[in-house]
């Protein structure tokens, strides 16, 4: 019977990769990344930034010039020089290596926080539509709620309540993101509710865990993978945000929010390398997710607004 | 339309309650203990006998639901309570502190709509011009970079080139313009071109949709000139979702200052709140968070009652 399903299906079913693919003309992996780089430069520009920026955190032990965590009260505030390119900081530890160290941080939350709410968003915003009724309505007032938090306060109040480790500082900006996602989904996922490829597929006797994980999910997988780039510049922006306002990750993490605050602010003057390097370590990350994210939406789905 | 409108606002009290309910339970589960972190909060030892006095006199001791319904009570009628980290009544506390708040807000949004409008335009006319890859960087780079270090940089700059430091201490607007204006006018700048960005796009993608239209053509076919085309016809239409997120983005930012007044050493709202979540200060963080829910939720629908009068084909039946 399950044969039989799929191969109805697959006749039916309006695939957006098969017509993008079809329309390249290339059929590897390596064909479809060529024709992304060549006709969304910047999306590929971006890209490029964020694989540098991944194999920099990977290689953090080996490349990082000093312990990011070792003070040294002879050095502290010295200026960029040969021995440390981007000075030290009030305690003496080096900001490159400090810097470099930081990616780990900020890639660590930001991918944990943008796949777990953009997944768990996904999910409710289907099981929104695909329900519909009494459910659709009362998760609908739950997003409600959720979004008349502001971002950064909601955030704030979970950071407080649960205490700043990593994994809840995670939680803390995934929250915020889930109704955000869930109300873009839902809106794609109720035109494909209508779709006959799935009333074909309840015909046929498909279970609703079946119709909601075979057939709608995927369908809105190109505006999941647009939300989830958008939502991880985001949310390494709200990382940095909670650390500089000291809620986030814990000193002596390097995280780039943490060095953007206390000493950079107060010393600013004296030492501006202090606030300089992180911010621009910063600014490129989420700059580099947002151009993939924007190339992404006007590759897969160019009426999706975000 | 009136039934529409009476049923918008019946739905935000379940909205409000609701958030009412979470932040409450969420204060209550806080591991941290107002009492302690008021009385004992550098490490003196103090008697149980005096901490359950205080706990008394904060109403801590009665059971949770039973404070829900006090608080509800009293929210109802706007009596917030006091503080329960300054003792003084939360409505004084947060009125001498929402002024300049909402100045900035105001401040920042006026700056955000002048720059995105025109910049989002331009964009649009001059597609895939160097002007329009030059304003989308721009207004990228406005979502890329981190509002506190804008504010930092801001800062560095008149300090480095112009050896000056905007004034500390805020002056209201009426009582003395120009102290006013030269302490806000850096926050709202970094602010608002942070904020422009959303909006510039939207301006630029909508437009470019309008400029498709069958009804630019016929403009465009009756001879009129390109500006009338693109200020009578297009721009009316393309605006309609701008007003959208310039609107939601003021609502949004009312709470959402906190990084920027922390930055600029103001004493606004944001700064309460943060302040207020650090101390455990119940009362107040729950009073903060319902007023900016509230707005939040109030300019919502304020958007879509505005919708009404600006597009006659929108009917909410």
């Amino acid at each position: 019977m399950a044969t039989t399903t799929d191969a109805v299906l697959e006749v039916a079913q309006p695939s957006k990769r098969a017509n993008w693919r079809a329309t390249t003309r290339r059929s590897t992996w390596v064909g479809l990344v060529i024709e992304f780089a060549r006709r969304r430069t910047l999306g590929a520009v971006g890209a490029v930034v964020i694989i540098v920026m991944i194999l920099i955190a990977l290689l953090a032990g080996i490349i990082a010039p000093y312990d990011p965590l070792e003070t040294s009260f002879l050095d502290q505030l010295m200026p960029p020089s040969p021995q440390n390119w981007l000075g030290t900081d009030s305690f003496g530890r080096d900001v490159l290596s400090r810097l470099i160290y930081g990616s780990r941080t900020a890639l660590k939350i930001g991918f944990g926080a943008a796949f777990v709410g953009a997944s768990i968003g996904a999910v409710l915003g289907v099981t929104s539509a695909y329900f519909g009724g009494k459910i659709d309505l009362l998760l609908e007032r739950l997003m409600d709620i959720l979004i008349s938090f502001p971002l950064l306060i909601l955030a704030v109040a979970v950071v407080t309540a649960l205490g700043n480790n990593d994994t809840n500082v995670i939680i803390a900006i995934t929250i915020p993101i889930i109704p955000r996602v869930a109300r873009v989904i839902r809106s794609s996922a109720l035109s494909i509710r209508q779709m006959p490829f799935v009333e074909a597929a309840r015909g046929l006797g498909a279970s609703h865990a079946r119709l909601v994980v075979r057939h709608m999910l995927p369908n809105v997988m190109a505006p999941y993978l647009i939300l989830v780039t958008a939502f991880l510049g985001q949310a390494m922006l709200s990382e940095a945000s909670l650390s500089f306002l000291g809620l986030g990750v814990a000193e002596p993490t390097p995280s780039w929010g943490l060095m953007l605050r206390g000493a950079s602010v107060q010393f600013v003057e004296r030492a501006p390398w202090l606030a300089i390097a992180p911010g621009v370590a910063l600014s490129m990350a989420v700059f580099a997710f947002n151009l993939l994210g924007d190339s992404l939406r006007d590759a897969l789905d160019p009426r999706l607004r975000l | 339309m009136h039934r529409y409108i009476i049923n918008r606002i019946l739905l935000m009290i379940p909205t409000l309650f609701g958030v009412a309910i979470i932040t409450f339970v969420l204060l209550r589960v806080v591991p941290g203990d107002i009492v302690l972190l008021k009385l004992a909060g550098d490490g003196g030892r103090i008697e149980e006998s005096v901490l359950q006095q205080e706990r008394a006199k904060l109403g801590l001791d009665k059971p949770i639901p039973l404070q829900f319904v006090d608080w509800t009570l009293g929210a109802l009628h706007f009596d917030f309570g006091l503080s329960m980290w300054t003792g003084r009544p939360i409505v004084q506390e947060v009125a001498i502190r929402v002024e300049l708040s909402l100045q900035l807000t105001i401040m920042a949004s006026i700056i955000a709509t002048l720059l995105a409008i025109p910049l989002g335009a331009m964009a649009a006319l001059k597609q895939d011009t160097w002007v329009d890859y030059a304003i989308r960087l721009f207004s990228i780079g406005g979502l890329a970079m981190p509002g506190f270090w804008l504010g930092i940089l801001t800062i560095l700059c008149l300090l480095v080139f112009f050896h000056y430091l905007p004034p500390l201490t805020f002056t209201p607007l009426l009582q003395n313009p120009a102290e006013n204006l030269s302490q806000l006018i850096w926050p709202a700048l970094t602010v608002g071109y942070r904020y422009s960005a959303v909006a510039t796009r939207m301006t630029r993608s909508t437009l470019l949709e309008v400029m498709r239209d069958d009804y630019v053509r016929t403009a465009r076919a009756k001879g009129l000139a390109e500006q009338f085309v693109v200020l009578r016809h297009a721009m009316r239409n393309a605006l309609l979702p701008v007003i959208t997120v310039i609107g939601l983005e003021f609502a949004f930012l009312l709470g959402g200052l906190l990084v920027t007044e922390q930055v600029f050493n103001l004493n606004g709202i944001g700064k309460l709140m943060v302040e207020a979540v650090v101390r455990r200060d119940y009362t107040m963080t729950q009073a903060l968070i319902m007023l900016v829910a509230s707005a939040f939720v109030v300019t919502n629908f304020l958007i879509d009652l505005l919708y009404l009068f600006l597009d006659p084909r929108i009917s909410y039946s």
